[in-house]
């Protein structure tokens, strides 16, 4: 079985290098995809989006169809893992473990014991990681707000500079896992809900569709952001420009609120109790 | 495009590809996966290909890592059958 199954993908391998020897050279000018809408949009891009960085015009503008459905299959992908994993039933645990901030004691509570008060001098932690991690909470206290207003930047910036909403929601998703990972599952939940990711990340598409829907309401084509001119105030280049530039923070609010749903999800089994 | 560089990260590209899906235990792999998108995400990079190079390295060699790290998490050493 295995030796046909190597046969097998050393024929198909040899298919796809036999393909490739049929492909343009890296960066022809002559090649298929040079010749017909790439000049446009290098020549023409500046003057009809006001966009210094190609990419984003291209992404967000031209092919901002693509774009919308992308995002909506990015929370398509974070619904999938709540329906799959999410339980919802709520299951008492075998046993807590509480330390005692003062003295660092750490209690076992056994199942039907008598929790702790919910008092200041006793916290709960993981029944599978126990020591104090002085360093590693410290290091992410000091860290987050830098990768916060980072994340900010490259949404922001993603007209002038490499970046945009993906690869800035993704940093200000990774910022709240990472105040999950150092201190722990049950305190980011308390900071960020899963209902508040769950409603993030649909409003981040609806805001991208909405966009769109807007434009055609006033009579253009959908997401065609010249039309948002009269309500921006502004001409119908600078319109596209920031109509762009809503795009890109309702894509950044979802990616983000669904990276952080993911790992809720992913890291506790789907019981958001105790995780990684 | 440097010439060396190039056939260096491609090689460890390949290497670190095949020992994903070769290794047996799975934190390795994943650890592995991560190092195979930080070397794509170079060659993007000297592709000239930012934006993506850029996304690499947010998705693939970061979140994705510690995604599938959070799944290792919750499976056993030895499989039960």
């Amino acid at each position: 079985m295995r030796i046909i199954g190597l046969l097998i993908v050393i024929a198909f391998g040899s298919l796809l290098r036999y393909g490739v020897f049929f492909f343009p050279e890296w960066g022809d000018p002559a090649s298929p995809p040079s010749l017909h809408v790439s000049p446009h949009y290098i020549e023409e891009a500046i003057t009809e989006t006001a966009v210094p960085n190609l990419v984003t015009a291209v992404l967000a503008d031209y092919r901002g169809y693509d774009t919308m459905f992308e995002t909506t299959v990015i929370f398509a992908a974070g619904l999938a893992c709540f329906m799959l994993l999410r339980v919802l039933q709520r299951q008492v645990p075998e046993c807590r473990l509480y330390r005692h901030i003062p003295t660092g004691i750490t209690l076992r509570i056994e199942k039907g014991g008598k929790l702790p008060t919910e008092s200041g001098s006793f916290e709960r932690i993981d029944s599978n990681w126990v020591p104090h991690d002085l360093i590693i909470k410290s290091t992410s206290r000091f860290i987050t707000p830098f990768l916060q207003i980072f994340a900010l930047y490259v949404i922001a910036h993603g007209h002038h500079s490499p970046g945009g909403g993906f690869q800035g929601g993704v940093i200000l998703g990774a910022a709240v896992i990472m105040y999950a990972i150092s201190y722990d599952l049950r305190r980011s939940i308390q900071r960020i809900g899963e209902q508040a990711t769950a409603v993030l990340g649909s409003s981040g598409v609806l805001i991208y569709a909405g966009t769109g829907a807007l434009c055609m309401v006033l009579g253009a084509a959908f997401l065609d952001y010249g039309a948002l001119a009269g309500l921006l105030g502004v001409d119908p280049v600078m319109a596209r420009s920031h109509g762009i530039l809503i795009v890109e923070i309702g894509v950044g609010i979802a990616v983000s609120a669904v990276m952080v749903w993911i790992y809720y999800n992913l890291s506790s089994a789907g019981r958001h109790d105790e995780g990684l | 495009m440097i010439w060396e560089l190039d056939f260096i990260i491609l090689t460890l590209v390949i290497f670190s590809g095949i020992a994903a899906i070769t290794v047996q235990d799975l934190l390795s792999a994943a650890i592995l996966f991560g190092a195979y998108s930080f070397m794509m995400c170079l060659l993007w990079a000297i592709m000239g290909a930012v934006d993506v190079a850029f996304t690499e390295a947010t998705v693939g060699a970061g979140v994705s890592t510690v995604f599938f790290v959070a799944a290792v998490f919750h499976t056993t050493r030895n499989s039960k059958d």
